[in-house]
């Protein structure tokens, strides 16, 4: 590993109650060391900011290794920036030259109302799962884990679905701002699985209904989703959620 | 004060199911009149959280995050150990408790060990029932992989993402609880306080981390699943947001501390690589099943690994131990990887790395069978390093991963404050002072979905509690003194930041108080925390507002708390004269450099009474007593 430092320049959406309309605020970022993330990069930003008076970028962040789903930003308009299938913490400085320029802003889409800066409120995505999102059994003697085999193909197709993690950038690459992307990996998901098919009919019906209260958009065809999420998801998973919601709806 | 640990008596294989028939139970239409506070949504708080609710219970679940789903158990990879023996592999939940004591190298107690053990293969239906993806066999059975510290196959896995896919198990039965109007999710709020009333605990203060306000929440017990305190250290494999703060202040309240000191340091993770660095990424240990260990013969050799032929390299593991060789467990791995880079033979920009080579195991099984097995983490080595593991041996080091130690809880997950419980990481039950890959995620669930909803029966329908709510004066007590220190950490406006002074925290942890210990440093340690948290308090800066979100002030209170809590760590570790799993006093070990129990002087858990700010806690023991296993003395040569 060579280690290298770059100089930036961050051009990065600020907002907040002070601010309420919010604004693009330019801040240098030298000395910057190829090996960092994206986020140890605005860390140490922050550090200067803060060591300048100036308050420092919120941002949402926690495990850093790509699998919470709570990081994410528009970086110079790609959702978690330019590299395929990578979560912001996961995006490394290497991928950028010295002298950039880089724009940051948040999520933007009306089901996400920005909280401060680059955070955004995603409790939508929540309420979307809430509306039908699971299996509904309780903790207590279900029969054992055996009794159902489930063909190993269709395991790995429900796993690939579930593998989605919640963070929104689906959302903010879609130009109507749709859901479509998040719901339909969770629809089939379950559809998927012996165990999901007996409330197949009402999840999608009712996560469908949940998504369109919620403000989000429909489902237009661009595949900006698929490009953009970081694991991968498949615009597939939208056509079994749509076949899974034609189903229910005609009968 | 006598500890209580409440074990119920008669045979071991008989004690969970005596208990639960002793135990009281609330009539199922009663339970609609209690209140329920569960902290934290991962494994333990989503499916206690929900497990409640499904019987009846109102419960009120908070998180730090913004959203239930992200808690730091979605980055378990591994898997999760069932006695199943679908293997036919000679398994059973006798031997998955003896692997599971003797991994933690005597030092839980038995019966909660046998109880784990036992609920493990509950866990997995209940999983496979809520849709869960597990890997599974051509002809649709669920498949099972080995993991270190036992010969059999018992672990369930999704891949390398067990710990995200059992999550959203249990964050949908939260989801579907909320649908049905039983749990309330508070998301982005912090819990500060917990508040006793008449001696029991009625209710937390949180911060809601959005708009600043203290809020108070009453309740007729408090469950907490506030996860590990690894982030003392600065950096660790946990998430940014996992802290001690819910659990010490806990602690300050009359809740005791049980071996703070014992912390597992995972042998295989990504090198730190420069001062900035803000977290570890761990490489799963099954890497280990391929990939060889080694260092250059010779100190300060710093050619590419390619150009130091084979014999000038040091495979010490295969040397050192020729039977177990690369898959010795985490501690022992983790000891020798820090001896060779103290001897001047690690590798890298920092001197802080051994390799882990792919070359012969690609040589032996091609190309495609490595990437079959391990091709997602040799990914994600490469996004993060920017190296290729099939062209170069991989660089890991240890790191910060699990806390063994937490709350002190009796058989029914009490601890000494009457109400509040613990769960999962953040108590001290099951795991010894050692924890086996694949056991977090076991213990969490069984904490949660099947032990936790009977022995909090238990407690409301045996207890008296009067109707308590938010206006009584304990809570506005607590808030006062939680706005004063909010108000104390904004008004210093000294010269460092808060990160600065947490890195420092975690820089005097790591190298006094990590993978080897001695009286001496420790000592020093404890000197130099307690300076470094004088200096905090008129030196720190901290911007922004007290009634706004603001992630400064969040970790300044947390930094705060981990610079207390690191004495404690360090006067635990004193106090142990003896080495045991991950806790590792150089002045006893064996002649092979392995831990040197005491059983004699220190088969007990060190359990900590808060005495106030300025003066020594107090130690309590409770003596652990092995009925049903031999006490031996680990060996992996």
């Amino acid at each position: 590993m060579s280690t290298q430092t770059i100089d930036l320049t961050l051009k990065v959406w600020r907002q907040h109650k002070n601010n309420p309309r919010g604004s693009l605020e330019t801040y240098p970022a030298k000395g910057i060391s190829t090996d960092m993330s994206f986020l140890e990069m605005l860390d140490v930003v922050n550090e200067q900011l803060t060591a300048e008076g100036i308050e420092p970028i919120a941002f949402d962040h926690d495990c850093r290794e790509g699998i919470c789903g709570m990081c994410g930003a528009v970086v110079n308009g790609r959702a978690h920036g330019h590299m395929p299938e990578t979560t912001l913490c996961q995006l490394h400085m290497r991928h950028f030259k010295n002298g950039d320029t880089i724009v940051i802003e948040p999520w933007r889409a009306r089901a996400f109302p920005v909280i401060k800066d680059l955070v955004v409120d995603r409790n939508a995505l929540d309420k979307i799962i809430q509306a039908g999102g699971y299996i509904s059994i309780n903790a207590g003697g279900p029969q054992d884990g055996n009794a159902i085999p489930v063909p190993r193909d269709n395991a790995e197709k429900a796993f690939n679905a579930a593998a989605c993690i919640g963070c929104g950038a689906c959302v903010a690459a879609c130009p109507n701002a749709s859901a479509m992307l998040f719901a339909g990996a969770k629809i089939s998901h379950l559809a998927l699985l012996p165990q999901g098919r007996p409330e197949a009919k009402k999840r999608a019906l009712s996560m469908v209904r949940a998504m369109d209260t919620l403000g989000f958009g429909n489902c237009s065809n661009e595949a900006e989703c698929e490009a953009e999420c970081p694991k991968g998801i498949s615009i597939r998973e939208i056509a079994r959620m749509n076949r899974e919601f034609i189903k229910a709806a005609l009968s | 004060m006598t500890l209580e640990s409440k074990i119920p008596a008669g045979p071991l294989q008989d004690k969970w199911d005596r208990h639960r028939f002793e135990l009281k139970l609330v009539n199922p239409a009663n339970k609609k009149k209690f209140n329920i506070i569960v902290v934290g949504t991962g494994l333990a708080g989503a499916s206690a959280a929900a497990t409640l609710a499904e019987l009846g219970y109102n419960v009120k679940n908070f998180c730090i995050q913004d959203s239930p789903r992200r808690a730091h158990s979605i980055a378990a990879q591994g898997g999760i150990n069932a006695a199943k023996n679908y293997a036919n592999d000679g398994d059973s939940i006798w031997r998955l408790f003896y692997d599971t004591v003797k991994g933690g190298d005597f030092r839980a107690r038995e019966a909660n060990v046998y109880r784990l053990a036992q609920l493990s293969v509950n866990i997995i239906d209940q999983c496979v029932a809520q849709g869960v993806p597990f890997a599974r066999e051509y002809g649709g059975l669920l498949d099972n992989r080995s993991f270190g510290g036992a010969q059999v196959s018992r672990t369930f896995y999704a891949k390398g993402q067990t710990g995200q896919q059992l999550l959203l198990g249990a964050y949908s039965s939260l989801m579907r609880q909320v649908n049905a109007g039983k749990v309330e999710i508070l998301p982005r709020r912090e819990m500060l306080d917990v508040v006793l009333v008449d001696g029991k605990a009625r209710g937390i203060v949180v911060r809601n981390l959005v708009t600043g306000e203290l809020e108070s929440h009453s309740a007729h017990a408090v469950v907490l699943a506030t996860g590990g305190y690894g982030n003392a250290y600065f950096l660790s494999t946990n998430a940014m947001s996992s802290n001690v703060t819910a659990a010490y202040r806990c602690y300050k309240k009359g809740a005791h501390f049980a071996n703070p000191c014992f912390t597992q340091i995972h042998p295989t993770c990504i090198p730190v690589h420069g001062t900035y660095q803000s977290k570890l990424t761990l490489m799963s240990e099954s890497l280990r099943n391929d990939g060889r260990v080694w260092v250059p013969k010779e100190p300060g050799d710093n050619r590419p690994p390619g150009q130091i032929p084979e014999s000038e390299r040091d495979y010490y593991l295969e040397r050192k131990y020729p039977s177990f060789g690369n898959l010795v467990p985490r501690d022992v791995a983790s000891r020798n990887a820090k001896e060779q880079c103290d001897m001047g033979k690690g590798v890298g920009e920092t001197g802080l790395a051994v390799y882990l080579d792919f070359a012969d195991a690609i040589a032996r099984d091609g190309r495609d069978v490595i990437a079959g097995k391990y091709g997602n983490l040799f990914e994600m080595y490469e996004k993060i390093t920017g190296e290729d593991p099939y062209q170069t041996p991989m660089k890991i080091y240890p790191a910060v991963h699990y806390t063994m130690g937490g709350l002190w809880v009796d058989y029914n997950l009490m601890t000494t404050i009457d109400g509040l419980f613990a769960l999962g990481e953040a108590n001290f039950s099951d795991h010894g002072a050692n924890r086996l890959g694949a056991s977090a995620l076991m213990q969490g669930l069984a904490d949660g979905y099947f032990i936790i909803p009977y022995t909090i029966g238990g407690y409301l329908a045996g207890t008296k509690l009067p109707e308590v709510d938010a206006s009584a004066p304990e809570f506005a007590e607590s808030r006062s003194q939680i706005q004063s220190q909010v108000d104390k950490l904004l008004s210093v406006s000294g010269k460092r930041t808060v990160a600065d002074f947490h890195r420092t925290l975690g820089n005097i942890l790591w190298d006094y108080c990590g993978i080897a210990k001695e009286e001496e440093s420790l000592k020093k340690a404890k000197q130099m925390i307690a300076e470094l948290r004088a200096e905090f308090w008129e030196n720190v800066t901290v911007p922004g507002d007290a009634a706004d979100f603001n992630q400064a002030l969040e970790n300044a209170g947390r930094v705060a708390d981990f610079m207390e809590f690191g004495e404690l760590m360090v006067t635990d570790a004193l106090e142990r004269k003896e080495s045991c799993g991950c806790h590792f006093n150089t002045a006893y070990q064996t002649e092979d450099h392995e831990a040197l129990r005491d059983d004699d002087n220190y088969c007990h858990v060190s359990v900590w009474q808060y005495t106030g700010a300025d003066s020594d806690p107090v130690l309590h023991t409770e003596p652990l007593e092995f009925e049903n296993v031999e006490l031996t003395q680990r060996s992996y040569k």
